[in-house]
């Protein structure tokens, strides 16, 4: 019944994941407070990172995609299940403090509490495979755009939305230097971020 | 480098150049794009398979994801790299009730661990729903533009936020000790 994708691709996957666990965990993101933290802003952690992995990940992506056909993996957009899913998502992660990538490496981390999150993360995908079918039906094709780019809908350059948003990061990233709530005492935030990568 | 494998903490910045750099090896080299949730789906289908495999086969969503693929190896190096990192760093902590919870709820580790499975099942309902979550979508999605991923990450942030300030109030920022 259990099938196994080739052995180069689980080694592939694994190495990958090596990768992203020690990233997570030096970045501080499976830390319940610093997740927390974003949401209340009180700390950027969460949007610092993830706003530098999309630009920089977006210009690599991207010209290997226009120089050598690398392939695109885009979503369908079925936007009640993007908007309604990311709702129901959302709620979750502050409650529990982690999203499923990050409860992992939370385990890993020293965090007992995640491991009752990722135990009710198996439940909510095992109740959500009962219902799927409903939810396909019902809401997932209620509304639905095709698997579509923002440069496609609006009609731009992707290259225009790389540079927009790498313009857009900066000038958060300056907005926010230092608007880490004080008495904090974790480096690599707010201004003693580049300091970090000089000494 | 001795010193930057043993610091605890690495810049934002450092970090989401690293996971932008590594999508580059995933669409580039692995012809896919980096994401998680899918596999507790996987987990979930392949358990049942053993126990109930008739079942399985006649729900769609368990059918097609009885297989361990790269996906599933990538979520346990994530358990093994954050570990890694956290020996590397002697930055492991056990920690049961966070801080910030317990000024607002109490240092009741039962409410905690009952919050966070709820809060779990949220998690991954939501982010099967959405058909991602804040890698499948937030990173790899992002990168793309796609718009599913845009729309959910908008929709994330914007609910989280409101749970986090109705769950610890404006209050709570000042007890977010990172």
């Amino acid at each position: 019944m259990l099938t196994f994708d080739p052995w180069n691709m689980l080694l592939l996957g694994l190495v990958t994941g090596l990768a992203f666990g020690f990233l997570l965990q030096r970045g501080g993101v499976t830390k319940y407070q610093v997740i927390v933290g974003q949401f209340l802003l009180a700390n950027h952690t969460v949007l610092r990172t993830m706003l530098t992995a999309i630009v920089v990940g977006s210009v690599g992506v991207l010209a290997m995609h226009q120089l050598w056909g690398v392939k695109l993996h885009l979503k369908e957009a079925t936007l009640w299940g993007n908007i309604l899913g990311g709702g129901i998502f959302g709620v979750g992660m502050v409650v529990l403090g982690y999203c499923p990538g990050t409860g992992i490496g939370a385990i890993a981390d020293g965090s007992r509490h995640a491991i009752w999150g990722v135990l009710g993360m198996l439940v909510g995908a095992a109740g959500y495979a009962e219902m799927e079918t409903w939810i396909r039906e019902n809401i997932l094709s209620a509304w639905t755009l095709g698997k579509v780019t923002i440069a496609e809908e609006v009609h731009v350059s992707p290259w225009f939305l790389v540079f927009g948003l790498a313009v857009v990061a900066w000038l958060l990233f300056w907005w926010l230097q230092g608007k880490d709530v004080p008495g904090m005492t974790a480096p690599g935030n707010g201004r003693n971020a580049t300091s970090m990568l000089d000494d | 480098m001795g010193t930057l494998l043993t610091r605890p903490r690495w810049s934002p910045f450092l970090v989401g150049a690293c996971i932008g750099m590594l999508s580059w090896i995933t669409f580039g080299l692995m012809g896919k794009a980096l994401g998680t949730s899918t596999t507790f789906v996987t987990v979930v289908a392949s358990l049942q398979s053993f126990v109930v495999p008739e079942h399985v086969k006649a729900t769609p969503y368990l059918a097609k994801h009885t297989k361990i693929d790269w996906q599933f190896m990538l979520v346990i190096g994530i358990f093994i790299g954050a570990m890694l990192s956290a020996l590397l760093a002697r930055s492991y902590k056990v920690e049961r009730v966070p801080d910030l919870w317990a000024w607002r709820f109490g240092s009741s580790k039962t409410k905690r661990y009952l919050a966070a499975f709820l809060g779990g099942i949220l998690v991954l309902f939501g982010a099967r729903l959405a058909d991602g979550c804040t890698s499948g979508h937030g990173i790899s999605g992002g990168l793309q533009f796609a718009v599913s991923s845009w729309v959910f990450f908008v929709s994330f942030f914007l609910t989280g936020m409101v749970t986090a300030f109705i769950l610890f109030g404006k209050e709570g920022r000042k007890h977010v000790n990172v």
